[in-house]
């Protein structure tokens, strides 16, 4: 992007030059009006504004890297310890309308893959619901899930699957 | 004396054939019927090579139904042979299979074959077919599909295929073989997961979900052309296909208005409408063969259980009350019973109920069954299994004594799906 705008700059430069002044008209020599050549150091770089991009930089720092809401046992429910995370994220929404979140819902392996499927819908709905509230737009965030298909990890124990039972947050650029 | 060149080739078809080899679905019988018909298959007559080809193929089916013995003839027995049935019944048989191949004048052969009723010392009919080499897989199981209608009063499905799903490190593939699980062909090969295939009533398409847009949507497959539309991508998650018998619309779950709900569309994703409300879940829609009703998952009544709904909307009738989760309803092609996962002390097992007495009778002893899938001539239920920790799949009778193993060399294999009748 910088790379273009500098070309075209310097094209205006250049077509700047060639139209002032007035031809002689007697004896004297005709000045040589044609592309000077451009030294670096006479273009001055603009920097367009770029909010998206500073702000897509923010999304990984601090507490808004924290992407993951876990979750209980055959429960959507947010609970307590994640309630500011998600606080965080709603501001970060709010704050920045023209920014796209997609919730990825998932569910851990046991029973069936479309029931889980949409308990894992259930997680990342809960989770828009809870950042709508809480200053998101509605048009700004996606809900899908995953299901039980993209596990963290597959072993058959509660470590493992309490691992599985998560919403995840993804900006823009990441989906 | 092989030169370099016949030895590279050689190499270069061993290499082949163990791709195949890793990629293909392995069978075995893990338990056979109460009653199995004693039957002798002959050795046809004629071209060697051919006849071993298809004589061996109609063992192996009817082997693998479990509702045969098979035993020895000794000698090769032509399509209009005289018959020793003295001797037969002396080996135990009941039936007898005898059959001629004889080369064509334009390079196929002819494959005559004859079915005896050893007790009656009668000929039950027989069939001529004219084939290439190549399809002698596809005429053995043609000949084992009339020997069973003949002997059961039921088809045979030994000319069906089935769909399933196999992942691998880093790959999902939908896969379609033919029923004994060769010929096995990749639909559509993916980094991310593919789940629910549901086939077309005609066998001509595939209906699925696939995450490769890093969530799911329904997509109709033109199996013949490899061609395919979505059918289904709204805002949210988009699954669970089912077909209607006529093969005109789809039963979908959609979460576009916020839970996962049911909705009807045509198959080329147009004209969307919900099917039912609740304020819960309702997903895993199926419809009853004769098109009137679809039987749904839904835990509306506070757990997961199974439903159904007139096709054309209404109130939904709660069908399962046992127990606090039974999901995956899945009629079987006559409508009288119902195949669906039920959860015993935490074991996700393969169920039958009879709809007309509301009996139940649980078919398996496994715990991570999954995805039920009828025959189409209603014998057998194919369904998703683990054994050691690796996904394979599993068959089981009706009445719960056939017994089926199919699994892959290299990775897990799930999601199954039974295609139908093919169309003569």
């Amino acid at each position: 992007m910088r790379k273009e705008l500098m070309i075209i700059l310097g094209a205006a430069l250049i077509a700047g030059c060639g139209t002032t002044g007035e031809p002689e008209q007697t004896g004297a020599p005709v000045e040589d009006r044609g592309a000077r050549k451009i030294d670096s150091t006479e273009v001055k770089p603009v920097t367009t504004a770029d909010p998206m991009g500073a702000a897509l930089a923010a999304v990984k720092q601090g507490v808004l890297a924290n992407r993951s809401v876990f979750f209980d046992y055959d429960s959507y429910v947010i609970k307590d310890e994640f309630k500011s995370l998600v606080e965080a994220h709603a501001r970060f929404l709010a704050a920045n309308p023209k920014v796209k979140m997609l919730i990825q819902g998932n569910a851990d392996e046991r029973g069936s893959r479309e029931y889980n499927l949409a308990l894992g819908q259930k997680r990342a709905e809960a989770l828009r619901k809870m950042l709508t509230l809480l200053g998101a737009r509605d048009d700004q965030i996606e809900a899908v899930s995953l299901g039980e298909e993209k596990p963290r990890c597959s072993e058959a124990n509660e470590g493992c699957w309490s691992q599985n039972r998560r919403g995840d947050m993804l900006y823009t650029g990441e989906f | 004396m092989m030169t370099a060149l016949k030895r590279a080739v050689f190499a270069l078809l061993l290499l082949a054939l163990s791709f195949a080899a890793r990629a293909q679905l392995t069978i075995e019988i893990t338990g056979a019927g109460a009653n199995r018909i004693p039957i002798v298959i002959a050795d046809f007559v004629g071209e060697p090579g051919v006849s071993r080809a298809v004589a061996l193929v109609v063992r192996a089916d009817l082997e693998r139904s479990g509702l045969f013995k098979l035993l020895d003839a000794g000698v090769p027995l032509a399509e209009n042979a005289a018959v020793n049935f003295a001797d037969m019944k002396a080996r135990g048989a009941d039936a007898l299979v005898v059959g001629s191949v004889a080369p064509t004048s334009n390079g196929r052969f002819e494959v005559r074959f004859r079915l005896h009723d050893v007790q009656k010392q009668a000929s039950l009919g027989g069939l001529a077919y004219v084939m290439t080499a190549q399809q002698a897989r596809a005429t053995g199981h043609r000949i084992a599909d009339y020997v069973y209608e003949k002997l059961l009063g039921e088809p045979g499905i030994f000319s069906t295929r089935i769909a399933y799903v196999v992942k691998s490190p880093g790959r999902f593939e939908l896969q379609i073989a033919d029923a004994d699980g060769m010929n096995a062909q990749t639909a559509l090969a993916s980094r991310e997961p593919i789940i629910s295939p549901a086939w077309s009533p005609d066998g001509s398409r595939l209906a699925y979900v696939s995450f490769e847009s890093k969530k799911p949507v329904v997509y109709v497959h033109s199996l013949a052309t490899g061609s395919r539309h979505v059918a289904a991508n709204f805002k949210g998650s988009n699954s669970a296909p089912a077909w209607s018998p006529d093969g005109s619309k789809l039963a979908v779950v959609l979460t576009k208005d916020g839970a996962s709900q049911l909705y009807s569309l045509n198959a080329d994703g147009s004209g969307v409408v919900r099917l039912a409300s609740s304020a819960g879940i309702d997903t895993e829609p199926y419809f009853s063969p004769d098109g009137q009703f679809i039987y749904f998952t839904s835990d509306r009544g506070g757990s997961p259980q199974a439903y159904r709904i007139a096709a054309s909307g209404g109130t939904a009738q709660r069908i399962t009350f046992d127990g606090s989760y039974n999901v995956t309803p899945r009629l079987s092609p006559d409508g009288k019973s119902m195949a669906y996962i039920s959860r015993n002390n935490g074991r996700f097992q393969l169920t039958l109920m009879d709809l007309a007495t509301r009996q139940t009778q649980v078919l398996t002893d496994s715990d991570k069954d999954e995805s039920p899938s009828f025959a189409p001539n209603g014998r057998m239920i194919l369904y998703a299994s683990e054994i050691g920790g690796r996904g394979v799949l599993a068959a089981v009778s009706s009445d719960g004594r056939v017994k089926q193993k199919l699994s892959v060399q290299a990775g897990d294999v799930r999601e199954p799906a039974w295609g139908p009748f093919p169309k003569h």
